[in-house]
């Protein structure tokens, strides 16, 4: 379509601008979330407070989280960082499981085994665990990139911008083609996040692929 | 500011009349029964049939593919040129409904395939040893042992369909979300943080009603009180 | 093996997150707290959620980047409620405003009702930090419009026609219409009509839409909008002048004025008038045309840009 053409260059800067909002949060969330879920498994009385808990995060709605973000950690109304902070807790709240549960899926008798070769318990939890319990927690880290692509589009009511621009002005003006390029983004950036992180999971998991 | 949203929220005015709590909570409450309720029609028998056939399995990646679209634009999209053709008052909840639905199928499908997956091939033998047929062995083997997943699944659409529900405020429809959204017109924060902390209520008591159906449905052979720890299996298979 | 491994992993995932960086538009990067904008000349614009207001963003935009201004855009950040608190709080220093509207907004009592009157209380009522330039002549107000059929069916001409049907009218109005003077507060206090009962809560395209399936009977329609003479639309008359008079204005930081700034920005008020600015509107709204390349055909026109 002509209008996209057109409109290339604002297309990609607002893509660009998503990608960030979605995407830091994601590796931030990642990296908070993988100790937090391994406090839930070393320690089986912390599973159901820390699952309940960050499940509780996920509760909260995304709009009165954007908005009330200034309020908490003193920002600008119109600052992206609210977005950042808040995509985080999400991202958070949806991987804590997934880690507990990744890090739960590697079998006991390896751990064991892993112990009887000598291997200590951090050095163990990276080398032998962590890369194990990869798919399970790839599995999550999809369904929370493409999750996150999609409620970052919910902060162009709040003035923050990014694809949902083309979902607002779109509806605003009655305009068809503005609001469907703007979904066809949306879709297109959370595949290609999606590809990434099956991308990324298959060059750490080559086990996965030997036994073809 | 805690204080602003404590009084908001024991207000007696917000607990009366059409604009009330209670009656947005039950317009939610209902907005999400009935989206729960048509997705889980839609997905289960699919997922159901596709984890016992083994055939359709793009359907499944089709549904986790329906994850990467914005609800709010297929929600202003639906508004747009569904609701035009809708007349009555029904105009604005129908397409709201529609674009919920179509958010809850992808983890119900996949719950329920991935339950129907993980059901013990031992079990389906046995069951095909017993003399049972193909819709039986799905009846009374696959189903009760898939219910678990199946249930997780259905626990984590009703989270996004109470959450997303709120977004559909912006398109006119009734509910909690309308705290939010009309807070956030007229920037009345103690409003919106008092109806996201309902939000959160409701979601949360969701989600302890489906947990006691969950604990009422499943097998208690299926809850993992009896496992044995990590035993090897008769072929030498290590159990994931 | 493992360790090459992991240095790509980590490589990818370092080149991901400085893709998603340099692509970025703004500077996410920066920290919040500090002035908005890095030096003096720097402006940034807002807009509110409706395309008129963006519309004339793009206007000012133009005509300062013509004077060697640098420009930054912030648009569709949402209702007066909320980006007056991003002018106060310096996320953005100028937006496009309309004196009686905001007058009202400032001061429930405003009285003035001509247009001379209107700008002068607006400017006593303005915070210290704020400040309006030359007003326009060109105008945009709030109106209550109902469809052909429904004035001819309960024979509609003033606003307070409506009190004899208020039970079976559903308005299609923004949010903020309910809580605001120039709202549903104001036409019960002024005018004894009660339309909360079916209040359908809807803006933009969505309130024409609404109105043209029958699903509300009447809907906050701005002045200008294009819609109105589309669909035949019967504006209501308004003898008590509640929504009063509106003249575009712009709104701004004092501490941004500059004389470039506000001679540019005055020489634009001069020039727009209200046929001009529903003209430029219809353009953005029905042919859907961009509402930067509409403004600079507007700039270019009349020799501002």
């Amino acid at each position: 379509m002509s209008w996209v053409l057109d409109h290339i260059g604002q297309i990609l800067s607002l893509a660009g601008q998503h990608a960030y909002l979605a995407g830091v949060p994601l590796v931030i969330g990642l990296l908070l979330a993988l100790p937090l879920g391994w406090l839930a498994r070393r320690y089986p009385r912390l599973y159901p407070p820390l699952i309940v808990g960050t499940g509780l995060l996920y509760t909260i709605p995304s709009l009165a989280l954007f908005i009330l973000m200034p309020l908490v950690i003193g920002t600008r109304i119109l600052d992206p960082f609210n977005v950042v902070v808040a995509m985080t807790i999400y991202t958070v709240a949806l991987l804590v499981r997934t880690v507990a549960d990744g890090l739960g899926s590697v079998p006991g008798v390896v751990n064991q085994a892993a112990t009887a070769m000598g291997y200590k318990r951090m050095g163990r939890f990276f080398t032998v665990e962590l890369p194990l319990a990869v798919p399970v927690i790839a599995a999550g880290l999809r369904v929370a990139a493409v999750s996150n692509v999609s409620i970052v589009s919910v902060a162009s009511l709040v003035g923050v911008s990014q694809l949902g621009y083309f979902l607002t002005d779109g509806y605003q003006r009655g305009f068809a083609t503005e609001l469907v390029v703007g979904i066809a983004s949306c879709i297109v950036l959370a595949l290609l996040f999606d590809g990434l992180i099956v991308l990324v999971t298959r060059m750490m998991t080559p086990w996965q692929r030997a036994g073809r | 500011m805690i204080n602003n949203i404590l009084r908001w929220l024991t207000d007696p005015a917000q607990w009366s009349g059409q604009d009330g709590i209670p009656t947005r909570a039950l317009q939610h409450l209902e907005y999400s029964v009935v989206t729960l309720l048509v997705a889980a029609l839609i997905a289960i028998p699919v997922g159901l049939l596709v984890g016992h056939t083994g055939r359709g399995r793009s359907l499944v990646s089709v549904a986790n593919a329906m994850r990467a679209v914005p609800s709010l634009g297929l929600l202003f999209a639906i508004s747009l040129w569904v609701g035009p053709k809708i007349h009555g008052s029904l105009a604005f909840v129908i397409p709201s409904i529609i674009v919920l639905v179509l958010l809850a199928i992808p983890p119900i499908l996949s719950g329920t395939y991935a339950g129907i997956e993980s059901v013990d091939p031992a079990a389906r033998d046995a069951a095909k040893g017993m003399g049972m047929r193909g819709s039986e062995v799905l009846r009374v083997v696959e189903l009760p042992c898939a219910l678990p997943l199946l249930m997780s699944g259905l626990r984590s659409a009703a989270l996004q369909v109470i959450a997303t529900a709120t977004i559909a405020s912006s398109v006119s429809l009734g509910g909690l979300g309308r705290y939010l959204i009309d807070g956030l017109a007229s920037s009345q924060y103690e409003v919106m943080a008092g109806g996201a902390v309902c939000v959160a209520a409701l979601a949360l008591l969701m989600d302890l009603v489906m947990a006691g159906l969950q604990r009422a449905v499943v097998s208690p052979g299926l809850t993992g009180k009896f496992k044995q720890s990590d035993p090897v299996a008769s072929d030498g298979r290590i159990p994931a | 093996m493992k360790r090459m491994n992991t240095v790509l992993v980590l490589t990818v995932v370092a080149a991901m997150l400085s893709l998603s960086a340099c692509g970025g538009g703004s500077d996410p990067t920066k920290p919040a707290a500090g002035a908005g904008s890095s030096d003096k000349t720097t402006i940034i614009i807002g807009s509110a959620d409706f395309p008129e207001s963006t519309l004339i963003g793009e206007i000012y935009a133009g005509a300062l980047e013509a004077k060697g201004v640098t420009v930054k855009k912030t648009f569709n950040i949402g209702s007066r409620e909320v980006y007056l608190k991003a002018l106060q709080d310096g996320s953005i220093d100028l937006i496009a405003e309309y004196t009686g509207s905001l007058s009202t907004f400032l001061n429930k009592k405003a009285s003035a009702k001509d247009p001379a009157g209107v700008y002068a209380e607006l400017k006593s009522e303005l915070p210290a930090a704020l400040t309006v330039l030359d007003k326009s002549a060109a105008e945009d107000k709030d109106s209550i419009a109902v469809t052909k059929e429904t004035a001819a069916k309960w024979s509609l001409k003033t606003i307070p026609d409506l009190a004899a049907h208020q039970n079976d009218i559903a308005l299609a109005a923004p949010s903020e219409f309910k809580t605001r003077e120039r709202g549903l507060v104001g036409l019960k206090a002024q005018y004894g009509v009660d339309l909360t009962g079916k209040f359908l809560p809807l803006k933009g395209a969505a309130v024409v839409e609404a109105m043209k399936n029958g699903q509300a009977q009447a809907g906050n329609i701005f002045s200008t909008d294009p819609s109105i003479a589309e669909n035949s639309f019967v504006v209501l008359d308004d003898p008590k002048a509640l929504f009063g008079v509106d003249n575009v204005v712009p709104l701004i930081t004092k501490a941004k004025v500059t004389q470039t700034i506000s001679a540019a920005l005055n020489a634009v008020s001069a020039k727009l008038d209200t046929p001009t600015l529903g003209d430029l509107l219809k353009q953005v709204v029905s042919d859907k045309k961009d509402p930067a390349v509409v403004a600079k055909e507007f700039l270019t026109k009349n020799g501002l840009g």
